[in-house]
């Protein structure tokens, strides 16, 4: 037998063997856990603003840390900077390359980044005079998905070239690469504790990761599409995942598996982006279809939806007050509701 | 560390990877769903109280309500 297929009869070994111990502490699932849980309300969002300003489809939006600003990015070239509260466009960021997929705002507030086809991470600053372009993290081969800073020093990206990195923005040099899936990643997500973060990707996993040492923790299978959305629970106890199967799911990193699918079968749409209530209780899911579903976590049942755009969903976000939910879509708006 | 170069991974190469890391996750110590589930649960339900999504927000105090029509002093 050559070494590979003896790899992959190893493989299927294993897994077989993750699969018993999986099923072993599969005593029950969220839905029957949470059966005594009174129902959560029905949710019936307003649309407060309708932010214009983007001239083209909205790939990826971003809350700061004072709960007030935002960043989005468009197709257009531009990253915009809002004022939330106002409405009005606090900055505007004009791109070297116009095939953005992703942006993000430091929680000091002073930098925010961007990337996408040009296979880099540019960070500026907004704090300067005007606008500077800080540092071009340049080093992986394949598209930017996904980007978030750790801090004014530190930023970690997801890639089309499967890989996500941990950058150093002093040197502008990659600190750790994290290596392990077999697809493009799409997203990743911070824990609540910054020890770890978890990445989807086009292999249809979901992986967790220690940042420090670059391992490769735990695998997360389930979903049958990319995992196009992904993000830790407030208590760092669970992740929650969108995918283009159509459905979001909730793994339990203790019990090391699924405990709970989001799904309808009326839903034909693939899930973009995913965000969750302050608490956890409601998950916001954008879907293909335009509009952006709100589902109780714990019954997972659909309990709202917010329509208004005219095109797919691509971005949501809610700002850490858990005030309001943010929607981005290809129709060059983004949406403001609570 | 050094970059690693994706595309010079050969197909030996990931189907080693892919055992090494199955052996790392087998030995991992996996806990109650049931268990899981209800801390989850718990965490959920007492910060619902707090969440301005699911309890509401009264006019007064929403920073995004809508912008008023004009106040003469």
């Amino acid at each position: 037998m050559g070494e590979i297929e003896q790899m992959k009869k190893e493989a299927e070994a294993l897994k077989t063997q993750i699969e018993a111990a999986r099923k072993a502490v599969h005593d029950t699932d969220m839905a029957s856990a949470a059966s005594g849980v009174a129902p959560a309300p029905r949710v019936q969002l307003k649309t407060r603003r309708t932010l214009k300003g983007h001239l083209a489809k909205i790939y990826a939006m971003h809350w700061s840390t004072d709960n007030r600003l935002m960043v989005s990015a468009s197709q257009d070239g531009k990253l915009l900077i809002w004022d939330s509260h106002s409405g009005n466009k606090v900055n505007a960021v004009p791109l070297k390359s116009s095939w953005v997929m992703t942006c993000a705002y430091a929680p000091s507030g002073n930098l925010v980044a961007s990337g996408g086809l040009d296979n880099m991470c540019t960070v500026y600053n907004l704090k300067t005079p005007v606008i500077k372009t800080v540092k071009e993290l340049d080093a992986h081969t394949g598209y930017l998905s996904c980007a978030r800073f750790l801090s004014d020093t530190e930023v970690l990206t997801a890639s089309g070239d499967t890989t996500c990195a941990l950058w150093d923005l002093e040197t502008g040099k990659q600190k750790t690469v994290f290596l392990n899936h077999v697809g493009d990643c799409m997203c990743l997500s911070l824990s609540p504790d910054m020890n770890s973060f978890v990445s989807g990707a086009c292999d249809s996993l979901a992986k967790l990761w220690d940042i420090r040492d670059g391992q490769c923790k735990q695998t997360f299978l389930g979903h049958t599409s990319d995992i196009n959305a992904i993000s830790f629970y407030p208590g760092g106890n669970a992740i929650i995942t969108g995918s283009d199967d159509c459905t979001c799911k909730m793994y339990d990193l203790r019990a090391d598996q699924e405990v709970i699918s989001y799904q309808d079968a009326a839903l034909n749409s693939g899930v973009t982006s995913l965000a969750l209530s302050m608490s956890g209780r409601l998950i916001f899911a954008g879907y293909d279809d335009f509009n952006c579903n709100i589902w109780d976590s714990l019954k997972g049942e659909k309990v709202g939806v917010l329509s208004g755009h005219d095109n797919r969903v691509s971005c949501t976000g809610v700002p850490p007050d858990g005030m309001c939910v943010c929607t981005g879509s290809w129709d060059s708006f983004l949406k403001i509701w609570n | 560390m050094p970059v690693i170069n994706v595309e010079d991974l050969t197909d030996l190469d990931k189907a080693k990877m892919e055992v090494t890391q199955l052996k790392i996750e087998v030995k991992l110590e996996r806990a109650k769903v049931s268990k899981c589930c209800e801390e989850i649960s718990e965490y959920i339900q007492s910060g619902a109280d707090e969440d301005p999504l699911v309890k509401g927000i009264p006019e007064e105090k929403n920073p995004f309500k809508e912008k008023g029509g004009c106040v003469i002093c």
